[in-house]
């Protein structure tokens, strides 16, 4: 694969929160690269770090959190080195932004949505008031609200409304990467498929390339290209839709078992299977392959060796010995 | 079919709305109708899903069942007798038969409850288990039961030490401490994970069939209702609009709002991330302060003819045990 088709390649990222029960090992040397134009999904159970991965290429890691390791490369640029105020001017909201976890439910309550959108607007562009107001009102169109909707209060607003205002806040800028986390969670059925549809619509416009996080697989088959499947703080697949979701079905252990949890609708199934056990403390996460505790084919050799990424086909990628072969 | 455990009829839950001075001066009423007179029976040993987005009235309709709400208007029927009102004493003993859950393992448990205090607690408010013993003989067999095993094991656990799905499985034994016949369990849009969830619905199914309990299952979630329950009704801004076995309700939907709500379902099949689906359904739901006329779906169907606007739509058996509100329903 040439460089040039990826938008964004990260490379043995680490990120650690040092806290007072020791070091959480939160993102442990991840690469994956992101292509121009793609939606690239990222899945895994709850606290396996799918938001520090990307609170990372935001460069935004909270405190006591670091990171600690790896490169991050927009257009062929590492940003780890960028200082803040580089990354304020030149990257951030500008060439990658984000639409943050549960940003729909943070909106300043006694702010119209006038306000909240302008004050966002101006701290980042340097435009006159009236401009502002024109742009707020093209971006509103664009995700699909009426203009009177700037005179109204959060608290007057659907879900849905409010995540779009979300979502036409992270493209102001005009940011070639947009980063998802965990949009259409909260909502209802009709919404999310609303919210997924408006994200597939402003991708193509805008030629956008997007990261789209999500616990939900069935959620990800509908709109990812390709899919990294996280856990523990590792990377255990990278694969196609269809090498995911296909007739072959995916290849690690993990993610079988993840996709036979998921209740299909027009599929009804005796007994629905879950993972036993929990997704371990990564303050002390467990030797060698970090699933092996819960996974039903471990073998002697998951407990003392890590297993390392290695392709199976050409783009689907797995860590799993039962698939090594040397 | 087995004999109906529970029997609704034609239940009203409104709320008054805060009224503008004009409105009181006119003498004007603004109601909230979270409830706004639905009918359906639970049978015995039966899964009853209740579907719908968020803010139809499924949990105003099980806090009904539960008597923590009076109805505006209706009957409650449970076992034969007429539940609407009830004095304090015979309440009490309702409550023990109809137990309700909150399908929340974040927040339904008191932090520093231990789990057995947790499950102790409906014992010793209903006077269940003469001694320490007995009560502790009580527990362990409801930790058994969802399988907290050895119970031992988990008793002296604080809920920071279990689980999502461990935590859930004690919320859940709660409810069986006093051997209800009957659990309401509501499971709010959630950021639950699906491996938890799916395990969390396992051990439900399987104390359900052990104990033959009858569940009123309360989501937003068809492909999980589809999964677990027998038959479900779907609600739509306080009315029940279709309702049948659980299969006929997924695969041969009649309603548009039903047919819609199926479209928006995401599946785990490949190839649609360039696809942009089409969901059969306008706008977004109006508020239920103010219930559109006709038809409550009219303004949002695809179908709608002027009749909509009218006349409103009651539940009609179209096959079998499956029943439509709608003028113009598909077969
Ligand atoms: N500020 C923090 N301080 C300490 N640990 C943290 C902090 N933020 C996150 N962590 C830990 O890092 C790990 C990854 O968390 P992260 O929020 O990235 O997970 P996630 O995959 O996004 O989960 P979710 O699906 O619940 O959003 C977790 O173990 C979490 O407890
Ligand atoms: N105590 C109350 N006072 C006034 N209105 C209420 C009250 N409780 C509920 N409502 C309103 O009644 C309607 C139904 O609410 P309910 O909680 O039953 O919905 P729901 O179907 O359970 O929604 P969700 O899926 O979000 O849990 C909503 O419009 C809600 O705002
Ligand atoms: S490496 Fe071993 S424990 Fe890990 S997923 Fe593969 S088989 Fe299971
Ligand atoms: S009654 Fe009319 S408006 Fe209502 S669902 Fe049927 S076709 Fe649509
Ligand atoms: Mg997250
Ligand atoms: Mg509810």
């Amino acid at each position: 694969m040439e460089d040039t088709d990826n938008i964004l390649k990260v490379e043995n990222l680490k990120i650690n929160f040092f806290t007072r029960k020791g070091i959480v090992y939160a993102v442990d040397d991840i690469s994956f690269s992101l292509k121009k134009g793609e939606t690239l999904g990222l899945v895994g159970e709850s606290g396996c770090g799918k938001t520090t991965t990307v609170l990372g290429l935001m460069k935004m890691v909270p405190t006591p959190g670091e990171i600690t390791g790896g490169r991050i490369l927009i257009g062929g640029k590492d940003i780890i080195p960028l200082s803040e105020n580089e990354m304020r001017q030149k990257v951030r909201w500008e060439k990658i932004s984000m639409v943050f976890q549960g940003a729909m439910n943070c909106l300043t309550p006694v702010y119209t949505i006038e306000k909240q959108m302008m004050e966002t607007i101006q701290e980042h562009k340097n435009i006159e008031r009236f401009q502002a107001k024109k742009c707020i009102i093209n971006y509103l169109n664009l995700v699909g609200l009426p203009e009177d909707i700037i005179r109204r209060y959060p608290h007057e607003l659907s879900g849905g409304m409010k995540q779009r205002i979300v979502i036409a806040t992270a493209l102001f800028l005009e940011p070639e990467i947009v980063i998802c986390d965990e949009p259409t969670t909260a909502l209802d059925v009709v919404v999310q498929a609303q919210i997924i549809n408006l994200i597939k619509r402003l991708k193509k416009k805008l030629g956008l390339s997007v990261i789209f996080i999500t616990h939900d697989l069935a959620t990800e088959a509908e709109v990812a290209d390709r899919l990294l499947v996280m856990y523990a703080g590792k990377l255990v697949e990278i694969g196609t839709n269809e090498q995911i979701y296909g007739n072959g079905g995916p290849v690690h252990p993990y993610t079988e078992k993840l996709l036979k949890a998921t209740p299909r609708l027009h599929e009804k199934v005796e007994e629905l299977s879950f993972i036993p056990g929990t997704p371990p403390d990564l303050v002390d996460p467990p030797s060698g392959c970090r699933f092996h505790p819960r996974c039903s084919e471990a073998m002697e050799r998951c407990k003392k060796d890590e297993p390392p990424l290695i392709e199976v086909e050409p783009e689907h990628q797995i860590a799993c010995w039962r698939n090594y072969h040397e | 079919m087995s004999e109906p455990i529970l029997k609704i009829e034609n239940l009203h839950k409104w709320f008054p709305l805060r009224r503008t001075i004009t409105q009181i001066l006119k003498g004007e009423h603004v109601w909230v109708k979270a409830v706004d007179g639905i009918t359906f029976n639970i049978n015995q040993g039966e899964i009853f899903g209740l579907v719908g987005e968020s803010g139809c009235g499924k949990t105003t309709t099980g806090k009904l069942l539960m008597k923590l709400l009076e109805p505006t208007d209706g009957k409650i029927i449970f076992k034969g007798k007429d539940v609407t009102h009830l004095e304090a004493n015979k309440l009490k003993e309702y409550r023990r038969n109809v137990q309700m859950v909150f399908q929340d393992p974040y927040a339904s448990m008191n932090p520093r409850f231990r789990a057995q205090d947790v499950l102790e607690e409906p014992l010793i408010i209903h006077q269940v288990g003469e001694t320490r013993a007995e009560r502790e003989k009580i527990v362990r067999r409801s930790l058994e039961e969802v399988r907290l095993i050895p119970p031992e094991e988990f008793m002296g656990r604080f809920p920071h030490m279990l689980s999502g799905g461990q935590r859930q499985r004690v919320a859940t034994a709660r409810t069986l401490v006093l051997s209800p016949s009957m659990i309401v369990a509501d499971e709010p849009v959630s950021m639950i994970d699906l491996s938890t969830r799916a395990e969390i619905l396992h051990m439900m199914k399987t104390v359900q069939r052990e104990l033959g309990l009858t569940y009123l299952y309360i989501t937003h979630d068809l492909s999980t209702a589809r999964y677990f329950t027998d038959r479900i009704a779907v609600m739509y801004l306080g009315k029940i609009i279709e309702m049948g076995g659980a299969d006929e309700i997924i695969d041969e939907a009649a309603h548009p709002y039903t047919r819609a709500l199926i479209a928006a379902v995401c599946e785990p099949i490949s190839g649609k991330s360039n696809t942009i689906k089409e969901i059969p359904i306008k706008g977004e739901i109006p508020s239920a302060a103010n219930i559109p006329s006709g038809c409550r779906f009219h303004p949002r169907c695809l179908y709608a003819k002027p009749q909509c606007q009218e006349e409103e739509p009651i539940l009609i058996e179209i096959e079998p045990g499956h029943m439509v509100a709608c003028h113009y329903p598909s077969v």
